[in-house]
């Protein structure tokens, strides 16, 4: 199976602070691969390292054959394979729902406005938002603004999907319908990387759960592996229902 | 006793409405050159290049702490002395423009600061490139969030045109100074062209409005929405007037 | 051109500094005090004094102060007062500042939270005796910073007064482009000196304001 995204032994520091001391892990085309562990173990910085929303201080980033890490990298391109969705949605909020999908679609793939408008309505469709094509983001409840969100890099079809903590703002009742979204994406073959909380749900929709710890890969294993912890750290963190 | 006499002025009134025109004109003009300066220099004095915003500071302190009669006389005697006569007109333009370009741009720089980090990391995730990330997703909002203050400033300009009468520009000032030494009707005709001014204010607070509603459908959208829902819609996003104004 | 800029037009230029300070804080703290009955009556539970106070705002607001200077000076000369100049700018600059003052400070106190307005009631203090150990007090720190910020356009806007032939500094420094005609020069170093005056005052408003903003976060 081919490696989408490849990640080889990288450091990151910012300042005095060594947030990733040698991280290494790959993820396979379809897979889905939850990223767990504690606030301040780096779970979220080596996912923004893999868009280039950080840069790495050693090591390598490859994802689909382009290397992240080289300085001379085309951002544009990596951009169209990777999308990603952030915990705090960050729709554009004088554009209406539809035309926050429509933006990227437009201006960056060129396409005209009624294909943009097709595309658009389609990922809405899918995660069952179609009905709130001209409604503005401010009137919709933060689980829809998420899934709006997954919309808007889903319609750019990227190669990965990368999610950062998307239900951690999220009340537990709103949750849910995010999940979903994100379960149906995988079913559909979607290659996916989420940093998450919701251990329920990696056990049972990720095909690897990766757990880390103080800016290392600490244990790697598919859901059995929250049933059996090998190490001290991922049982202390487990029993604090972190 | 003295009573006021309004009837010596009765035959001005069309020179009175031409200078309420051309106060209209030099002050639409004015804002619209001014209004492109000042995102220029707001962009420019966030670019991370330090002589550029070293010099967008020096021009916007150097305008918001000098008073505008100082800045026209410089402007139109100083380009004198070196042989350029402008038409007092178009000093006079000029000498404005230059001013809101200062307060419109320190106006935006705060609009587009308050534009959330997220979004432009979510921008450049979807590969908008910097040009298109700046219009779209910084700079479109903003105008919107600002667009009080912005219009207020507008307003202020406008007061503030009445100073280039001191260079013998032609506007509704000049006029009545005109007017005034012909009558000997000082008074009314001063008290005259307040009214104008007060008019005039609100002919353009009353496009401002029009143009807002235009412009931001979304705020539009959100209105009638909460209408049809019988709620009150929210105006948490909105930046008065926090910036000082003032251009005289 | 006759002469050149000697070191007495530079006397003469600053001496006219003084004036415009004289001027500035003649206006200030009467706009203030006149600004300060403007609020109150603004904010006044009787409808009639609010719209009242409305519209002298409103009407101040719109009109250039230019075109109020000349209102003041001619006004008082045609009802028979000769005047120096020094009294009609003061009077119109005064009149000008209680409209934006007043405004301004309405805002302050319509911006403080209405449980605390409900909190003194229901200690039964009168609406006064609020706002003067409650309300205003907490107004204060927020009205700094536009205030300070006002000071510096009275500052400036009192180079107007050398339209009706008050010596401050801008007039001062149309006296000596007159006979010597070194506009760059003059008005550069008039300009400069109002720098110097305001520049102080409006970085102390803006430190005020950031000060502001960071506890409100």
């Amino acid at each position: 199976m081919s490696a989408i995204v490849k990640v080889g032994d990288i450091h990151k520091s910012f300042g005095s602070n060594h947030v990733l001391k040698g991280v290494s892990f790959e993820v396979n085309k379809g897979e889905m691969i939850a990223v767990i562990g504690a606030s301040g173990s780096g779970k979220s910085t080596a996912l923004r390292c893999i868009d280039r929303l950080e840069t790495i201080d050693q090591g390598q980033i490859e994802v689909c054959g382009i290397r992240v890490d080289d300085p001379k990298v085309d951002l544009h391109l990596l951009r169209r394979e990777v999308g990603i969705v952030f915990q705090s949605y960050n729709l554009f909020p004088h554009l209406t729902v539809e035309e926050n999908i429509m933006l990227a679609l437009r201006h960056v793939k060129k396409m005209s406005s009624d294909e943009a408008r097709r595309i658009a309505m389609n990922v809405l469709e899918q995660v069952g938002l179609a009905q709130k094509a001209d409604a503005y983001p401010e009137q919709l409840s933060g689980g829809q603004q998420q899934r709006v969100a997954i919309a808007r890099s889903l319609a750019m079809s990227p190669k990965v999907m990368l999610f950062d903590e998307v239900t951690s703002a999220l009340d537990p009742q709103l949750t849910g319908e995010v999940l979903r979204v994100m379960e149906d994406l995988a079913a559909d073959g979607m290659t996916m990387l989420l940093v998450t909380h919701e251990m329920a749900f990696a056990k049972r929709v990720a095909d690897r759960i990766i757990y880390m710890h103080q800016g290392k890969v600490w244990e790697v294993g598919d859901g059995s592996m929250l049933d059996a912890p090998r190490t001290p750290e991922l049982r202390a963190f487990l029993d604090n229902g972190l | 006793m003295f009573s006021l006499d309004f009837t010596p002025l009765l035959p001005y009134w069309p020179t009175f409405l031409l200078g309420a025109w051309l106060t209209l004109k030099m002050t639409c003009v004015a804002v619209f050159f001014g209004l492109i300066l000042g995102m220029l220099v707001a962009f420019a004095k966030r670019a991370k290049v330090p002589v550029l915003t070293r010099v967008c500071i020096l021009y916007i302190e150097a305008v918001r702490n000098t008073p505008f009669l100082v800045q026209i006389f410089l402007l139109y005697f100083g380009l004198a002395s070196i042989g350029l006569r402008m038409p007092t007109f178009a000093a006079a333009a000029l000498a404005m423009t230059i001013n809101i370009g200062a307060y419109a741009a320190e106006i935006i720089r705060a609009g587009l600061e308050s534009v959330p980090r997220g979004q432009i990391e979510a921008a450049e995730c979807l590969g908008l490139s910097k040009w298109r990330i700046g219009w779209h997703v910084m700079l479109q909002p903003s105008i919107e969030k600002v667009y009080p203050a912005l219009t207020s400033q507008f307003l202020l300009m406008m007061q503030a045109s009445a100073i280039a009468s001191q260079i013998s520009a032609e506007e509704l000032t000049a006029v009545a100074n005109t007017v005034q030494s012909d009558t000997f009707r000082s008074l009314e005709t001063y008290i005259v062209v307040a009214g104008l001014y007060l008019v005039l204010s609100l002919i353009i607070k009353l496009i401002a409005w029009a143009v807002g509603e235009h412009l931001f459908k979304r705020r539009r959208a959100i209105r009638l929405a909460a209408k049809r829902a019988g709620t009150t819609p929210p105006d948490s996003q909105r930046i008065d007037t926090v910036i000082p104004g003032g251009a005289a | 051109m006759s002469g050149g800029f000697t070191s007495s037009h530079l006397v003469y230029l600053v001496q006219s500094i003084g004036w415009t300070l004289v001027l500035s804080v003649l206006a200030f703290v009467l706009g203030g005090i006149g600004g300060f009955c403007v609020m109150l009556a603004r904010i006044s539970p009787r409808a009639w004094l609010s719209r009242a106070a409305l519209v002298y705002i409103e009407a101040i607001q719109g009109i250039p102060l230019l075109i109020l200077l000349f209102i003041v000076y001619f006004g008082l000369s045609v009802y028979g007062y000769q005047v120096p100049a020094l009294v009609a700018a003061g009077l119109a600059l005064m009149v000008y500042s209680s409209a934006y003052l007043g405004d301004i400070w309405r805002g302050c106190i319509e911006a403080m939270p209405k449980p605390q307005w409900e909190a003194s009631e229901c200690l039964s203090l009168t609406r006064w005796q609020t706002l003067r150990l409650v309300i205003i007090p907490q107004a204060m720190r927020l009205a700094l910073p536009p205030t300070v910020g006002f000071l510096v356009q009275l500052i400036k806007m009192t180079s107007l007064a050398s339209v009706i032939g008050f010596v401050e500094l801008t007039r001062a420094g149309q006296i000596i482009n007159n006979s010597i005609f070194q506009p760059f020069l003059i008005f550069g170093l008039v300009g400069a000196f109002y720098f110097v005056l305001c520049y102080p005052l409006s970085r102390w408003s803006q430190s005020m304001e950031n000060k502001l903003n960071v506890s409100n976060r």
